[in-house]
């Protein structure tokens, strides 16, 4: 079955309001992909501007939220979206849920950041380095695959959520060393575990909108269930 | 298939394909149906279950309202139609020479797009099945209007003024005295052309509301050009087009995760 579809219905209207709408979500997904990058690069770079200009994009991000639910209310209330259509709108609506919920995550690493440089704490212990880039890795392909509605590369990043939990629990068992070595510097490592923690949370949010991918392209939910019932979804026949 | 509203009124999803005898009221079995030289149905199977509502839907011309129409053999009164195939009402091939099609009709009624009373009393309306059978004792008469008016959801706005000429209802008042005057005769199918289409949206609701109920007693089975009203009030929904079943399922799969193209590109409104 085609993937999106959405230009072909007999009202020219209801067209543009999807479209409209599939549109901002990818800008919304543009500007959290543009924060997150910030976030990282000022944490790395000690760069405390770049840090603000994370903390002050946030409300685009939020503002962007609340019009696109209401786009989302509106087509569903003069619509009545139904098959593919419907999975779209409900798509849309779970997945901008997770993409603002990735801006806090942004955000508050910035925050951490800032208030390390604040504290002289000049550097972080240990570089977030590859888990940063990993999950900002994920975030970009699943952006990617939802303005595609591409499954193989949805279930791609689904996969690498896994990567990314592994990742997080080698830094804390290596921050846990720290703190067990010098227990004057936990506070210092508390930040930085914050920080890790919130990669690992944006790990699973593009995890979730892969499973929402998933779901539009499918007509399944995969969300709980074994990772060979996913494979089956993915690789079974449409509808299936 | 998931059912993405698993709360909502209708039924558990039955395997279509393969019910029981007990489960099956209706079997239409390779039916063909021409008007003249142009073929309208062609070859249609399949079940329709016991206590449920089915819908048809599909666009004008499709063959759906001609399909319910062959359920009771309303076509026998278009000269130019002949129909090859079985319809079987509990295993009894209903095209064969000894049905008699009058006592099929009182076992399976129908109800039109627009309320058609006759122009009696809204009594005589609900009665006149049972007049027509020779049923003269006035107690029976009595017990089967109440009943009749309760199951069509009618009784309480009518049982003050049953000698009023039935043309004085409203029309959706008019067509649920038609259901009752059908369930007056206690079929045991039940058939709706369109039958909210003429009326307005409070009413269309009164009525979605009565199928739901009509359904504990009798097999629904429903015309409607109207999608939402297929997605609300059936158990199962057989999307034709162009004189073909193209699917026929459970309706919360077909209206979230429809197995054909063309069905998709029907309840999503788009170009075929």
């Amino acid at each position: 079955m085609d993937k999106i579809n959405v230009g072909k219905h007999i009202s020219g209207k209801f067209n543009e309001e999807l479209e409209a709408v599939r549109n901002r979500v990818l800008s919304m997904g543009g500007l959290v992909e543009q924060q997150l990058q910030d976030a990282l690069s000022a944490v790395e770079a000690f760069d405390e501007p770049l840090a603000d200009k994370v903390l002050s994009s946030d409300h685009k991000v939020n503002a962007l939220e609340v019009s696109i639910d209401e786009a989302c209310v509106q087509i569903i209330a003069k619509r009545q979206p139904a098959a593919s259509d419907l999975r779209l709108v409900i798509a849309i609506l779970k997945t901008i849920a997770d993409l603002e919920r990735i801006g806090d995550e942004a955000e508050r690493i910035a925050k951490v950041a800032k208030e390390s440089f604040n504290n002289d704490q000049q550097q972080f212990l240990v570089s977030l380095e590859n888990l940063g880039q990993q999950v900002l890795g994920m975030l970009h392909r699943v952006l990617d695959a939802f303005a595609r509605m591409d499954l193989e590369a949805a279930y791609e990043v689904h996969q690498q959520d896994e990567q990314a939990d592994r990742q997080y629990e080698a830094l804390t068992r290596q921050l846990m060393t720290y703190m067990m070595e010098d227990p004057r510097a936990i506070p210092k490592i508390m930040n930085v575990l914050w920080s890790a923690r919130s990669l690992e949370r944006i790990g699973d949010r593009c995890q979730n909108i892969a499973e929402y991918i998933i779901f539009f392209v499918k007509g399944k939910d995969v969300r709980h269930v074994s990772a060979e019932s996913i494979e089956r979804t993915v690789k079974g026949k449409q509808g299936s | 298939m998931i059912s993405v509203n698993p709360t909502n009124s209708s039924a558990e999803p039955l395997d279509l394909e393969n019910l029981t005898q007990e489960q099956t009221t209706l079997e239409i079995k390779n039916l063909d149906l021409f008007y003249g030289e142009a073929q309208a149905l062609h070859d249609i199977s399949m079940k329709i279950p016991k206590n449920r509502v089915t819908a048809f839907i599909g666009p004008s011309g499709c063959g759906k309202s001609t399909l319910l129409r062959c359920i009771n053999r309303m076509n026998d009164l278009v000269e130019i139609c002949r129909i090859d195939g079985e319809i079987l009402l509990h295993d009894k091939n209903i095209y064969e020479r000894d049905v008699d099609v009058a006592a099929l009709r009182r076992r399976i009624g129908m109800v039109f797009q627009r309320p058609n009373p006759f122009p009696k009393s809204i009594y005589e309306n609900v009665v006149y099945g049972l007049r027509l059978q020779g049923v003269k004792d006035r107690r029976v008469l009595d017990e089967a209007v109440e009943r009749s008016l309760k199951g069509a959801a009618l009784w309480d706005e009518v049982k003050d003024r049953l000698n009023e000429n039935a043309f004085s209802l409203s029309g959706g008042q008019q067509q649920r005295l038609v259901i009752a005057r059908s369930i007056a005769i206690e079929p045991e199918v039940l058939l709706l052309d369109e039958p909210t289409s003429a009326l307005d949206p409070i009413s269309t609701l009164t009525i979605e509301e009565l199928i739901t109920e009509l359904k504990e007693k009798y097999t629904v089975v429903i015309v409607t050009h109207n999608m939402q009203q297929a997605a609300r009030v059936s158990d199962q929904t057989a999307f034709m087009y162009m004189g073909k079943l193209i699917e026929y399922a459970d309706t919360n799969a077909l209206f979230t995760t429809p197995a054909q193209k063309q069905t998709e590109d029907y309840i999503t409104g788009r170009y075929g």
